[in-house]
């Protein structure tokens, strides 16, 4: 047996990790001889050019621009179209007569029944009264919401104990709890004011608690070497910074609750838009629905526009 | 005022994997010094300063200041992070106020020191502007002026203008030299760039990467007075180097290991 034989013999034996570190040598060799490749330049293998797209064009106009500012001219031209086109469609199916306007009153009809409904005062004590279950129900569920949110948004433990089971309840539909409360509640208020709260709490929680989570740990942490105890960095920190979220999370809900409010005024009550709807359906008094349910989209639209003004001056330092 | 760090060591656990991101660092800082602590990324700087500032805590040692043992943060130990972490519905005066609203000061005397911190740090102009409005370097005097108003014993300084560009940023290196002068205030700053360290250094401290450790502690024999004319000087240029050659020793140890 040769010398060379004896030391491939040696060579066969060596264990695994030996193996290893020589194949982890071999790599990193490789990688160092790329590497050197490259610092010398000119390594790069001679592929073909990549095929050339074409730039941008100059935008024509800004309304087919992404995220591109549109001059406030066109804003509000555009914002006046989104009502005037359905209402254009809606007189022109009544004047070429292809639909039964006992189905489809016309423009005049409906304003008509609105300006009835205002002279004889019902329009006004309904909305009021409806408005008041939804001050009552929206406004308990705002104040259960924000605290237990706040709790969430800052508490791990608060976290871990109510977000699953909150996560789920979500998921029942409040309009499916009607009878359930009407069974336990009554026909009354209580049971209408406890749709209300339902349909809104736990959304309004969760976004709430994903606004106060939403403040930087920088900010908290920073607050400390201030020397700010837990709970002026919760009153000084923690909610300012998470106030507009909150006001968010409320704005959304709002529209929520009068969706549910009419909901429970639908089924069961002695007032209200959602009753009035009822009563002009028992009667087909569809230009009188067109009424009411015009109200309670201006009613919405004010509200969101009120709350957006908050929200924008409240806050102005996040824009 | 001594802070102190005996055998300090920091883990991290993630997915069950443990890493120890410092070990074994022994650092003393003494009132009126100011210490720049250098080293490659993943060299632990920033969780050096976290753990003096109380915000998490050592895995093994000591950290003292004055003798007593830090446990938490606290107004003693100012950090100024590297973004500045300003309140940003706070105009810049209410920014810089806020240590002082949570103390039992009449309104004059907390006007007085406000007033005196926002000349100092340039802002006077900006009082009633929102963070969003303000530079990079303008953001960090706030929270430069923000940390000092509590009077700390040390100011931790956390790359504090890492993020700006050279011009900002070596007016801000002449103006934490005059702060420093002026306060008298003790100062420890983590930074990446070793030209800074030296600049505005007593000391300059090397860390070592992965697991952190204090590699070298260099006194930096420049003149206590100094403008930016002497980082043209040789013997500047010299220590910048040689420091430089440690990081990146350092930082090719980290390397060849992983």
């Amino acid at each position: 047996m040769s010398a060379t034989d004896s030391a491939r013999q040696t060579a066969q034996r060596t264990d695994t990790a030996d193996e290893a570190e020589a194949l982890r040598l071999d790599d990193e060799q490789r990688l160092a001889e790329a590497q050197e490749d490259r610092r010398r330049g000119g390594a790069r293998p001679d592929w073909s050019p990549l095929p050339r797209r074409a730039g941008l064009k100059a935008n024509a106009s800004p309304l087919f621009s992404l995220r591109t500012t549109i001059p406030a001219r066109w804003r509000w031209t555009l914002a006046v179209l989104s009502f005037a086109i359905p209402l254009l469609i809606w007189v022109t199916l009544n004047a070429l007569g292809v639909v039964n306007p006992t189905f489809l009153p016309t423009p005049a009809a409906v304003l008509d029944a609105g300006l009835k409904m205002i002279e004889s005062g019902e329009l006004f004590s309904d909305l009021w009264a409806t408005t008041q279950r939804v001050l009552l129900g929206f406004g308990l569920a705002v104040l259960v919401s924000i605290p237990l949110g706040i709790v969430m948004g800052t508490f791990n433990a608060g976290l871990a104990l109510f977000e699953p089971v909150i996560a789920m309840l979500r998921y029942l539909p409040a309009s499916a709890f009607i009878p359930l409360l009407m069974i336990w509640l009554g026909l009354g208020e209580p049971s209408k004011v406890a749709v209300l709260f339902l349909g809104t709490v736990f959304f309004n929680t969760l976004m709430t608690a994903d606004a106060v989570r939403g403040v930087p740990n920088s900010l908290i942490d920073v607050s400390y070497t201030l020397g700010a105890r837990r709970g002026e960095v919760l009153r000084k920190v923690i909610i300012p910074h998470a106030l507009p979220g909150m006001i968010d999370a409320t704005r959304v809900n709002a529209a929520a609750a009068w969706n549910f409010v009419v909901v429970a005024e639908l089924i069961n009550a002695t007032s209200g838009l959602g009753l009035r709807i009822m009563r002009a359906q028992r009667f087909t008094q569809t230009d009188r629905i067109f009424a009411l349910l015009i109200v309670i989209g201006l009613l919405g639209l004010v509200i969101d526009i009120a709350l957006r003004q908050l929200r924008t001056r409240v806050g102005k330092w996040a824009a | 005022m001594t802070l102190q760090l005996k055998a300090i060591a920091k883990d991290y656990t993630v997915r069950g994997k443990t890493t120890r991101a410092l070990d074994g660092i022994d650092l003393e800082v003494t009132r009126g010094d100011f210490v720049c602590v250098v080293g490659a990324s993943g060299s632990g700087k920033s969780t050096l300063l976290s753990l003096i500032a109380g915000l998490i805590e050592p895995s093994e040692g000591l950290i003292t200041l004055d003798g007593d043992a830090v446990t938490g943060p606290g107004p003693d130990r100012g950090l100024v992070f590297q973004h500045g972490a300003l309140y940003p519905w706070r105009t810049v005066e209410s920014n810089v106020a806020f240590g002082l609203e949570l103390l039992s000061l009449d309104k004059a005397e907390r006007t007085r020191r406000i007033d005196w911190y926002l000349e100092e740090t340039g802002l006077a102009g900006l009082r009633k502007s929102l963070p969003r409005q303000l530079s990079g370097g303008q953001k960090q005097r706030v929270a430069i002026a923000r940390a000092l108003t509590c009077e700390p014993d040390v100011l931790l300084l956390d790359e504090p203008f890492g993020a700006l560009d050279v011009q900002t940023k070596e007016d801000m290196q002449v103006l934490i030299r005059r702060i420093w002068a002026d306060t008298g205030t003790t100062v420890l700053m983590v930074t990446h760039d070793v030209e800074e360290a030296v600049f505005l250094g007593r000391r300059v401290v090397v860390l070592a990467s992965d697991p952190g450790r204090v590699a070298a502690d260099i006194v930096v024999g420049l003149p206590g007075e100094r403008d930016l004319a002497v980082k043209r000087s040789p013997e500047f240029l010299a220590l910048r180097a040689s420091i430089e050659d440690l990081v990146r020793e350092q930082h090719r140890g980290h390397l060849g290991r992983s």
